[in-house]
């Protein structure tokens, strides 16, 4: 794995922190909802499955 | 609060775990191959460059020889692997054909990382069965580009080695743009490296790139032929067109455009690059649902449309392009080849048996020739 492709995982595992604070900061549900959507892609290319 | 939250959060936990199983599934779907009794071995990749040995692009090469010697040629199927007659071709020659004489080099999976993964925001289905006697196979649908899970990410521009022509930047993960390759640059450059350095070492004569376009892109239907192969093209075609049914038309490599197998392999090796083209409705724009029927009888009434509108490069109607067509077409483009090369030839002749027609395949269906593995011999059934 070249150093720009670790690199870009410790930049996605970081926006996926990001999102995740943000999630528990909401107090809104739709807002909970909508930040959980968008996180899940995060997940999914931090654990390689897409 | 907290307990809406943990509600909400186990809620998503669910989501990624049902879209994760389902891509992880969808990535390691196996596909089994039963060698044919043409395959004296099966080879990989990496032995011609042990930088992709064991990685995911360290695909299977089925070795057929002949009993008398003669020349080599090279299959490419998988090169896009969401074009799947090229695959179902090279599976065809892979299970079922007898060489006479000279060496048949096949791949089913050029690029195998491309096989693992569908079009972002495509809404591909992730994979797609051909009819058996004995009940069916299963193929991954797979994509035109390298999963981004083997090559990430990608550049804001893509300069193409070694003459830094421009290219799209998605194409850094396109095995058909990125030949000759190199052995230090990213996945798919090691891997045509890989193929360029298997025409060296084993004196492929003539290679030959399975693939499938849209009805909406100019090339199609047809052989590209490198400077080298045109006599040949042009000869295959002709004899196929009044031979066989269907017609099939040559054009000329482009020298302006870079990367492809047919431009690259021709200029960077001593072998005659040849590229197929087949009709792939599933491609274009302007179709429908993009669900597996569409894959598999490229019957499409919107591309129907176009047609009657002038905006295809390809004839369309009701029958659409069903895979048995397209698959056949393969088969017997290549069958020509190589008798035209053989009889140009002879010391380097390369001659088979055992492989159906376009007549053949249509009668028949692709998947009465696809072999059972659960009736294969012991240790006889590979994995693509």
């Amino acid at each position: 794995m070249i150093v720009v492709t670790i690199l870009y995982y410790l930049v996605t595992a970081y926006i996926a922190v990001v999102i995740a604070a943000n999630f528990l900061k909401r107090k809104k549900w739709q807002e909970e909802v909508l930040y959980l959507i968008v996180l899940i892609p995060f997940i999914l290319r931090l654990l390689r499955l897409k | 609060m907290v307990l809406r939250k943990i509600a909400i959060a186990a809620l998503g936990a669910v989501l990624a775990v049902f879209a994760g199983l389902s891509f992880y599934h969808s990535r390691h779907l196996a596909e089994p191959v039963v060698p044919g009794p043409g395959v004296a071995r099966v080879a990989r990749l990496g032995d011609y460059f042990p930088g992709i040995r064991g990685g995911i692009n360290d695909a299977n090469i089925y070795i057929l020889e002949g009993k008398e010697p003669g020349g080599s040629v090279l299959i490419l199927g998988g090169t896009h692997p969401e074009e799947p007659a090229g695959r179902l071709a090279a599976w065809i020659l892979a299970e079922n054909a007898v060489p006479v004489k000279g060496r048949l080099f096949v791949i089913l999976s050029a690029n195998r990382s491309a096989t693992t993964a569908t079009r972002l925001g495509g809404a591909y289905p992730p994979d797609y069965t051909i009819p058996t006697a004995w009940g069916g196979q299963t193929f991954r649908m797979g994509d035109r580009w390298s999963n981004p899970l083997d090559q990430w990410p990608d550049p804001e521009v893509y300069l193409h080695y070694p003459t830094r022509q421009q290219l799209a930047y998605m194409d850094i993960r396109n095995l058909n743009r990125a030949f000759p390759g190199r052995p230090h640059g990213t996945l798919t450059e090691q891997t045509c490296w890989a193929i360029c350095e298997l025409i060296r070492r084993e004196k492929i004569d003539v290679e030959i790139d399975l693939h499938e376009a849209e009805l909406q892109y100019p090339v199609i239907s047809t052989i590209v032929a490198h400077e080298k192969g045109q006599d040949l093209a042009a000869m295959a075609s002709m004899m196929i067109s009044s031979n066989e049914g269907f017609a099939l038309g040559t054009e000329a490599s482009p020298k302006a455009l870079r990367g492809l197998s047919h431009r690259e392999i021709g200029d960077h090796t001593d072998a005659v690059s040849l590229l197929l083209e087949a009709p792939e409705p599933f491609l274009d724009a302007t179709r429908g649902r993009t669900g597996r029927e569409l894959l598999l009888t490229g019957k499409d009434e919107f591309i129907v449309r176009a047609g009657k509108r002038g905006l295809l490069f390809e004839k369309i109607d009701e029958k659409g392009w069903p895979i048995d067509v397209r698959v056949g077409r393969h088969c017997s483009a290549i069958l020509q080849i190589l008798e035209t090369w053989s009889e140009d030839k002879p010391n380097k002749a390369v001659m088979i048996s055992g492989v159906p027609k376009y007549a053949e395949v249509i009668k028949n269906g692709t998947g009465a020739y696809l072999k059972d593995p659960k009736t294969a011999p012991a240790g006889k059934v590979i994995f693509e």
